[in-house]
């Protein structure tokens, strides 16, 4: 890349940094220089938070009809995915994936809630009736 | 010992860190790219059946922690590295160290690095950064992505610390130990280690999926995708090659032009042109990853695509492949010393 096809596209990264890139001089040796962004990846980031966006829908959907519990609502919510989850909660993944079934969920211990209610950053009261 | 920490910006955060905390100890030829290089970083995996952030698991450069590790012990230099099970021990850890007035290199989570802009604030947890200082509650950073340093809330920080999931950085802490003087011979004999074993990631892995046969390998998979995922999806796939390939922190090009640069800085510390050919080589396959990277965005912003679209990013990759294949050759080739 030569220094004057460096990018220079607004993005998310306005107000916090520009990027560091390697360019190539005139002289055609490399050095660096700062970039403000790239459309190219502005658009995949978008693109991936309309993804997240979606996904954190379907999940209140499957929540409102009974059909999964709140602890998939806030693993969306929280961009998380099972390892990540299990993680957090000292759950293994099979563990969680039962506790996703409401009937499970309704009868869970209070000291297991409160697992979740700390990985997702949450009251006991918003983790049982997700907002 | 205690000197003020002075501020690196660098593409790739674990090279700035690197870069930096040798620097502080007066290793003062290092580079980014000396860094990345004799630490081998450049690097390219797909590994099939892996979801990352529901998207596919690729990797354009090393395991983490392989560079600092790798850079310091082709300079004989001695470091600590250290984990905690205990978050309240971890901190006293920390705290103890920067009262010395030692900077040290932390892995931490970007999901809690307040600093950041929440969009970018995904649930990696192999993101590093250098701790030079505390005032009050507050903890003093050089984030190598930054233009500038910064500084975040102790909540915050044993938060990012103890960051949980794969690759959790349990309060990893490292810095330089013990730095003797180091001869230029002893440089050069990093910088040929580091080249060779960059030549055998690349070339000699096992199997398809690693090196520039896994460039193939996804070449392969994205000619499926469309039919396999439908575009919406595929297009969340190859969004998502692009943010592992040009996001912040990458240099650009999948960090092929760090990687270029870094040949070019080779070829004058061991006085051998033949080095600079070779990164033409790999500034050509860094702009090949740029120029797949614009076709990956047409189709994740136009949703009216065709197979031929996918074709078209398929058939660059392959000729990635084919040039990083034969930069790497050509470098193997080569009689370094």
């Amino acid at each position: 890349m030569k220094k004057e096809e460096l990018p220079q596209d607004e993005s998310a990264l306005k107000n916090f940094t520009r990027e560091v890139c390697y360019v190539k001089n005139d002289a055609g040796e490399y050095e660096t220089d700062l970039s403000k962004g790239w459309n190219v990846k502005k658009d995949a980031l978008d693109n991936a938070w309309d993804d997240v966006r979606n996904r954190v829908e379907a999940a209140r959907n499957a929540v409102s009809t009974g059909e999964k519990s709140p602890v998939y609502y806030f693993m969306e919510l929280q961009l998380m995915d099972l390892p990540i989850l299990a993680g957090y909660t000292g759950f293994w993944k099979m563990t969680i994936r039962r506790h996703m079934d409401p009937n499970v969920f309704n009868k869970l211990s209070e000291p297991k809630l409160m697992k979740y209610a700390k990985a997702f950053g949450v009251s006991m009261e918003e983790l049982r009736n997700p907002k | 010992m205690s000197k003020e920490y002075t501020h690196i910006q660098s593409a790739h955060c674990e090279n700035g860190v690197t870069t930096g905390l040798l620097r502080h100890h007066d290793v003062d030829f290092m580079t980014e790219p000396l860094a990345f290089g004799i630490g081998s970083g450049l690097f390219y995996i797909h590994i099939p059946f892996l979801k990352i952030n529901n998207g596919p698991a690729i990797a354009f450069r090393n395991m983490p922690g392989a560079i600092f590790k790798r850079t310091c012990d082709a300079l004989r230099i001695k470091v600590k590295k250290i984990k905690f099970r205990n978050e309240e021990t971890a901190k006293e850890y920390l705290d103890n160290k920067i009262s010395e007035g030692v900077p040290v290199g932390c892995q931490v989570g970007v999901f809690h690095l307040t600093y950041f802009p929440k969009e970018y604030r995904f649930h990696f947890n192999a993101h590093n950064l250098i701790i030079y200082g505390k005032k009050g509650d507050d903890y003093m950073i050089s984030d190598p992505v930054m233009e500038t340093v910064t500084s975040l809330p102790t909540y915050d920080l044993q938060r990012a610390r103890f960051a949980k999931g794969p690759l959790a950085p349990k309060g990893h802490l490292y810095f330089p130990e013990k730095i003797g003087t180091i001869s230029n011979e002893q440089l050069r004999s990093a910088i040929i280690k580091g080249i060779r074993r960059n030549v055998r990631d690349m070339l000699y892995i096992p199997g398809n999926i690693a090196g520039v046969k896994g460039i193939r390998y996804t070449s392969k998979k994205i000619r499926k995708w469309r039919d396999e995922l439908g575009t919406q999806k595929a297009g969340l796939y190859l969004g998502q090659i692009v943010r592992m390939q040009e996001e912040i922190g990458t240099g650009g090009g999948g960090f092929r032009f760090l990687y270029a640069a870094f040949l070019q800085q080779a070829a004058k510390h061991l006085g051998d042109n033949r080095l600079l050919s070779i990164s033409e080589e790999m500034t050509k396959a860094g702009d090949l990853w740029r120029a797949s990277a614009m076709k990956m965005a047409s189709i994740y912003k136009n949703k009216n695509n065709s197979q031929q679209d996918f074709d078209a990013i398929a058939d660059i990759l392959l000729e990635i492949y084919e040039t990083e294949k034969r930069a790497f050759q050509n470098l193997g080739k080569l009689k370094l010393s």
